[in-house]
């Protein structure tokens, strides 16, 4: 695989991890509205 | 208010993070994305990908959720009613009526679908694929061909009511039969009990078939280039020039509609089930997130990966141009054939994940009926159910009566599963950004949030977002209306299809008619006149 695609296909998926991470830690970590 | 008995809400907000999430996440995530990224640059595909999933998937799902909150405080949970008071007007409620056509219709033949996956599943657990990995691969994929059209009644009209075919009859029933129990059951003891079981272990299952596939490793020394890395070079390897192309943007931005379900008039009707000071922003960015990290993080590694290590770059270059389906139904069960005595778990573990994820997209696509016809009609669940049962049991007969080249289902994937989501969904931003206006939309976004969004996107919002959708229904009406509309006068399937589009819409108007005289009655606002006393601007909370 090319450079490049290495960069994109890492890129792209530590991006789409993250953001669900980062995402269902604050729902998770974050108290419900009352 | 509406006269539908008690008020129904989510239980809690993951159940409603789940389901918009699994309303998302569908067969496009695993089939369609990785076919659309090989066939559009590769790797390069990702960045108009992701730029349409920021300038517009995000900022419409962020307008979606808010409207449909909003509504749902105003006792409406459908879409009609819904952009009416967003829109503030009769043009906007009837326009809404698209958000209850796009789902509906789309379910028609997106049951038949998820019931192949049921099939599918059935026949690798019993044994009955059919395929003999120790024929040549030309032998198998014949086989695999026959399978499929015998299945799915590609070859002629009326084909899967032949007495060969009553396993398909047998499948479309229990997956219709799902759909409408979980419905029946309500928004939280159905839908979001359903979706709670199905979006971990889809995850399961697709993380198991994941590491199946980057474990292939080389299985076939005579062939050292049929290898998993070659394979993921396949699908990643970049071509930038494709860049220059605006048929790659355009694919980008229709594979996010597609995909995050935005433009369907789904998202609305669940959001309206929510509580008035529930968080809807960062909800929605982990909906559009979840469906993110199957399609990319899934999607993306799993199916060219698998095809190319067993048929080599021509051989999935092939499976790609067969489309969605070609790829799904009949390229993958030669690829699990390939893997020996895995295959067959390998294979049924796809297709029951494949299944789930397309049952948490068909229920949410009969919900938005079902509610616009309890609030329309004023009846209960259970009534408002059964007429979307008759409704839906009348064209499903069509559906799958007309199978002959598919053409009768793929015209009403084209005209409402594609065309319509981009009209829907410019309506919705433009409603939205400049008639319900971005000062209160901001405020409402913010109300209850749990992030503060970026300024920036109030901007994207109101300018980038319309924009960019102008620019992609034009360029979208430029490359493909010449062609199908001169389909339309040459297929008569496809005249019936679109006469048959013709009556659910006219029925559907007629409903809102009769919901507006309802809701007049009963002093609702469905003229969101009453803005002001829930216009409170500031910040996240």
């Amino acid at each position: 695989m090319s450079i490049g695609g290495w960069i994109l296909m890492v890129g792209s998926l530590s991006f789409v991890w993250s953001l669900a991470g980062w995402c269902y830690y604050k729902i998770l970590t974050t108290p419900d509205n009352k | 208010m509406s006269g539908t008995g008690a008020k129904e809400q989510w239980g809690s907000r993951l159940g409603v993070i789940l389901a918009v999430s699994g309303s998302a996440v569908g067969l496009g995530n695993f089939l369609r994305f990785p076919g659309q990224a090989a066939a559009n640059g590769g790797g390069a595909f990702l960045i108009p990908y992701f730029c349409a999933l920021v300038f517009l998937g995000i900022p419409i799902c962020w307008a979606e959720w808010a409207m449909g909150r909003y509504g749902g405080q105003k006792g409406f949970h459908s879409a009609p009613a819904i952009l009416g008071v967003i829109g503030k007007g009769r043009f906007w409620r009837y326009s809404g009526v698209m958000g209850v056509l796009i789902p509906l219709a789309v379910s028609f033949y997106y049951t038949f679908i998820a019931s192949w996956c049921l099939g599918y599943f059935y026949a690798y657990a019993t044994g009955q694929m059919g395929i003999d990995p120790t024929t040549s691969i030309a032998t198998q994929t014949a086989a695999s061909a026959t399978f499929y059209n015998d299945f799915t009644g590609t070859g002629s009209n009326g084909l899967i009511f032949g007495a060969l075919s009553v396993p398909t009859i047998v499948f479309w029933a229990i997956t219709f039969g799902l759909n409408i129990f979980l419905i029946l059951r309500g928004i939280s003891k159905g839908i979001e009990k359903f979706v709670s079981f199905a979006m971990p272990v889809m995850a399961v299952c697709a993380f198991i078939v994941l590491i199946r596939v980057l474990t292939l490793g080389t299985p076939d020394p005579a062939l050292p280039d049929q290898n998993v890395m070659g394979g993921l070079a396949y699908m990643w390897n970049p071509d930038f020039g494709a860049l220059f192309n605006p048929q790659t943007w355009l694919a980008a931005a229709g594979q996010i509609f597609f995909s995050i379900s935005v433009g369907f008039g789904i998202i609305v009707n669940y959001a309206s089930y929510m509580k008035r000071e529930d968080d809807v922003a960062l909800s929605s960015l982990t909906a559009a997130a979840t469906n993110e990290f199957f399609e990319v993080g899934f999607g993306g590694l799993i199916t060219l990966t698998a095809s190319f290590v067993f048929l080599g770059l021509s051989g999935t270059i092939a499976a790609v141009s067969t489309g969605t389906f070609g790829l799904g139904f009949q390229t993958l069960p030669v690829v699990f054939a390939q893997m020996g005595a895995f295959g067959p778990i390998v294979g049924a573990v796809w297709f029951f994940m494949l299944f789930l994820a397309a049952v948490t997209s068909s229920i949410s696509m009969y919900q938005p009926a079902v509610a616009f016809l309890q609030e329309s009609l004023g009846v209960d669940r259970k009534r408002g159910t059964m007429y979307v049962v008759g409704l839906c049991l009348a064209a499903s007969f069509m559906v799958i009566y007309f199978t002959e080249g598919a053409v009768f289902w793929s015209t009403i994937d084209f005209w409402i599963g594609t065309f319509l989501i981009l009209v829907l969904a410019m309506l919705e931003i433009i409603a939205f950004s400049w008639i319900f206006g971005l000062e209160v939309g901001w405020a409402e976004i913010h109300r209850g949030a749990q992030i503060q969004i970026p300024t920036f996107f109030r901007f994207v919002m109101k300018w980038v977002a319309p924009a960019y959708l102008i620019i992609v229904l034009v360029a979208f009406c430029i490359t493909n209306l010449p062609a199908s509309i001169a389909q339309i006068g040459e297929q008569p399937m496809a005249q019936l299809a679109l006469a048959m589009l013709a009556v659910v819409a006219a029925i559907l108007m007629v409903c809102v008619r009769i919901g507006e005289k309802r809701w007049e009655a009963a002093g609702m606002d469905l003229n969101g006149q009453e803005i002001a006393g829930d216009f409170k601007p500031g910040g996240a909370s």
